[in-house]
C-alpha cells in the first residue's frame, strides 16, 4: 500500500501541515487580536527576529551550545545505562544490588541537581553534560531492565533447545528482543534532557537556548525569547520524529512479544 | 535400550504461597527411536510437564528421565521442541533466518546452511516464504517456521507441545496430515502432546493416555496399527478412536469435576 505523487504526499503529511499551520494562525491572531501586546510578539515578528539572530550567527551558536551538551550527554547516558539495564534484567542478585540506587535517584530531580553539579564541576560543559547523563541513565536503565524481563520464556527455551550458549542467547535473542524497549527509553530520556538543559543554562551558563531565554528576561529581548521558544519546540518534534521513526522500523520485527 | 525412558519420575511445584502441587507422579514411560508417540491426557493431567523434563526445561523432583541410557542434564539440540504458541519465535528474523538459528549458533557457514534452511523451509511447505517476518504469516505458517526450525539441526528427537491446538479446524486438519507426510521422510522420533484423541490416532504410532492430575501417570498405552495415510471414516481408526476415548472418557470427567 504505497501512495504515489502529490495526492500521496497529501494524505501522508497533509494533516500535520494544516495542524502546524492553525498553530501559528490562532498565535498570530490571539498576538494581533487578543493581547495585542509588545510581549506576545506575533509569529511574523518571531519568525523576522529567528532570521536575523540566524544571520549574524547569534541563534546557531546558542542552538549548537544545546543540542552539543544533551547529544554528549544523552550518548553518554545511554551507552552507561543500556549494559546496565541489560545485565540488572538478566541476573536477579545484581538487580537487587543495584535497584537502591536506581530506586532512590531516578526520584531526585535533575533540575534539583543542577546546585550540586555547579558546585562539583563549575558552570562550563562538565556540569551540564553530567546532568544530561543523570537525567538520562535511569530512564534507560529502567526501561531496558524491563524490556529485559519482557521476554518470553519460550524464546529462551527455544534458543537453548536449538543449542545456543548463554552467551550466545544474550547476544542473538534477550538483546535484540529488548531493542524497543531500549529506544522507548532513550526517547523519553531525550525529552527530559531538554528539560534539564534549559534548566541548566537558565541558572548557570555562557550559551545555549536557555541563557538566550535568561538574557531575553534580563534585557527585556522578548523577540528574542520567544524564537529561543519557537526553536526549542522545533527541535524536540525534529528529534522525536527521528526516535518515532527508528522505534516504528525496529518495532515490527523486533517485538519481545511475538 | 530405548531412545527415551522416564523411570518413576515425580515432579512437584510449589505455589507462591508455599504449598506443594504434584503434577505428576510414579510416571514411567519408554520410548523407542522411530516412534511417533502421543501423549494424551485431559487439560491440567501434566502432559507438557512431561514435555518441559524431557527437554531439560525442568528437573524432575525425583526419579530419572533418560535419553540413549544417559540422564537428561538440561536442554540440548539432541531434543528439538515445537512450543503451542508463536511466542518462541524470533520475531526479529526473516522466515529463513528462524530456521538458520541453530546451524548459525553452531557456526555453519552462511551459503551452506542457508541452502539447508531453504530444504527445510521445502519439506514444510514455505518455500516464497522466506524473507518473510513471523509477524506477517499466518498462524499455520508460524507453526511450520517453527517444526522447519527444530528439524534443521537434525535432532535425534521432536517434542510438540500442541502445536496445532491454537489453529482453526481447517488449518490443523491440514497441519496434521503434512506432519504426517513429515515425519513419513524423515522419521524422526517424536513425542507429541495433545488432548485431542482424533489429533493422536491420525498421528501416533502409539498413544500413551495419561490420568487426571493431581499425581498424573499413564493409565495406558495404545499401540496402533495403522499404516500410511489414515482416514478418520475408516473402521479401523474408528476403532482406536473408541478405545481411546473409552480410556480418556473418566479422566476428563475427574478433569472436569476438579476444575468446576
Amino acid at each position: 500500500m504505497r501512495s504515489h505523487g502529490l495526492r500521496g504526499l497529501w494524505g501522508a503529511y497533509g494533516g500535520y501541515a494544516i495542524g502546524f499551520a492553525s498553530l501559528f494562525v490562532i498565535w498570530h491572531l490571539a498576538s494581533v487580536y487578543l493581547v495585542s501586546s509588545v510581549l506576545f510578539p506575533p509569529p511574523t515578528v518571531v519568525a523576522r527576529k529567528g532570521i536575523a539572530l540566524l544571520r549574524n550567527g547569534v541563534l546557531l551558536e546558542h542552538l549548537g551550545a544545546s543540542i552539543q551538551r544533551i547529544l554528549a550527554g544523552f550518548f553518554a547516558g545511554s551507552l552507561l545505562g543500556i549494559p546496565i539495564g541489560l545485565a540488572m534484567g538478566s541476573f536477579r542478585p545484581l538487580r537487587r544490588l543495584l535497584e537502591p540506587y536506581t530506586e532512590f535517584l531516578r526520584f531526585i530531580p535533575s533540575v534539583a541537581m543542577i546546585t550540586v553539579a555547579v558546585i562539583w564541576f563549575g558552570i562550563g560543559e562538565a556540569s551540564k553534560i553530567f546532568l544530561i547523563i543523570y537525567t538520562t541513565i535511569f530512564i534507560v536503565i529502567l526501561n531496558t531492565a524491563a524490556g529485559v524481563s519482557a521476554i518470553a520464556p519460550n524464546k529462551i527455551r527455544a534458543a537453548e533447545a536449538l543449542g545456543a550458549t548463554r552467551a550466545q542467547i544474550f547476544l542473538h535473542v534477550a538483546l535484540p528482543a529488548t531493542v524497543p524497549y531500549i529506544l522507548t527509553g532513550m526517547r523519553l530520556a531525550m525529552g527530559n534532557s531538554f528539560t534539564t538543559i534549559v534548566a541548566a543554562e537558565l541558572i548557570a551558563a555562557n550559551e545555549g537556548l536557555g541563557k538566550m531565554l535568561w538574557d531575553g528576561r534580563m534585557f527585556m529581548l522578548v523577540d528574542d525569547i520567544f524564537v529561543s521558544l519557537v526553536t526549542l519546540g522545533l527541535l524536540g518534534f525534529a528529534v522525536d520524529r527521528m526516535f518515532r521513526w527508528s522505534i516504528y522500523t525496529f518495532a515490527g520485527k523486533y517485538s519481545p512479544a511475538t | 535400550m530405548p531412545l527415551v525412558s522416564f523411570r518413576d519420575v515425580r515432579k512437584t511445584y510449589r505455589s507462591l504461597h508455599g504449598v506443594d502441587y504434584p503434577a505428576v507422579e510414579h510416571f514411567s514411560l519408554e520410548i523407542e527411536a522411530g516412534e511417533f508417540f502421543c501423549l494424551l491426557g485431559p487439560s491440567g493431567c501434566g502432559k507438557t510437564t512431561i514435555l518441559k523434563l524431557l527437554a531439560g526445561f525442568e528437573v524432575p523432583t525425583s526419579g530419572e528421565v533418560l535419553m540413549d541410557g544417559a540422564p537428561v542434564t538440561g536442554a540440548s539440540r539432541d531434543r528439538g521442541v515445537v512450543f503451542q504458541g508463536d511466542d518462541s519465535l524470533f520475531g526479529w528474523l526473516t522466515a529463513i533466518e528462524n530456521v538458520e538459528f541453530g546451524p548459525r549458533m553452531r557456526g555453519v557457514p552462511k551459503a551452506e546452511r542457508r541452502e539447508r534452511a531453504r530444504r527445510y523451509l521445502q519439506l514444510v511447505g514455505l518455500t516464497g516464504q522466506e524473507q518473510k517476518y513471523p509477524a506477517e504469516l499466518s498462524g499455520g505458517m508460524k507453526q511450520r517456521i517453527q517444526i522447519a526450525r527444530a528439524l534443521v539441526n537434525e535432532p535425534k528427537m521432536l517434542l510438540m507441545d500442541e502445536p496445532f491446538a491454537a489453529l482453526d479446524a481447517q488449518t490443523r486438519a491440514l497441519m496434521q496430515l503434512e506432519l504426517a507426510n513429515i515425519w513419513q521422510t524423515t522419521r524422526t522420533t517424536v513425542l507429541f502432546i495433545t488432548h485431542d484423541i482424533d489429533e493422536a490416532v491420525t498421528l501416533g504410532t502409539r498413544i500413551g493416555v495419561m490420568r487426571a492430575g493431581p499425581r498424573s501417570c499413564v493409565k495406558g498405552v495404545v499401540d496402533v496399527a495403522l499404516d500410511g495415510a489414515r482416514s478418520r471414516t475408516d473402521d479401523a481408526f474408528l476403532g482406536y478412536y473408541k478405545r481411546v476415548y473409552e480410556m480418556i472418557r473418566d479422566e476428563v470427567a475427574a478433569s472436569i469435576a476438579r476444575a468446576g
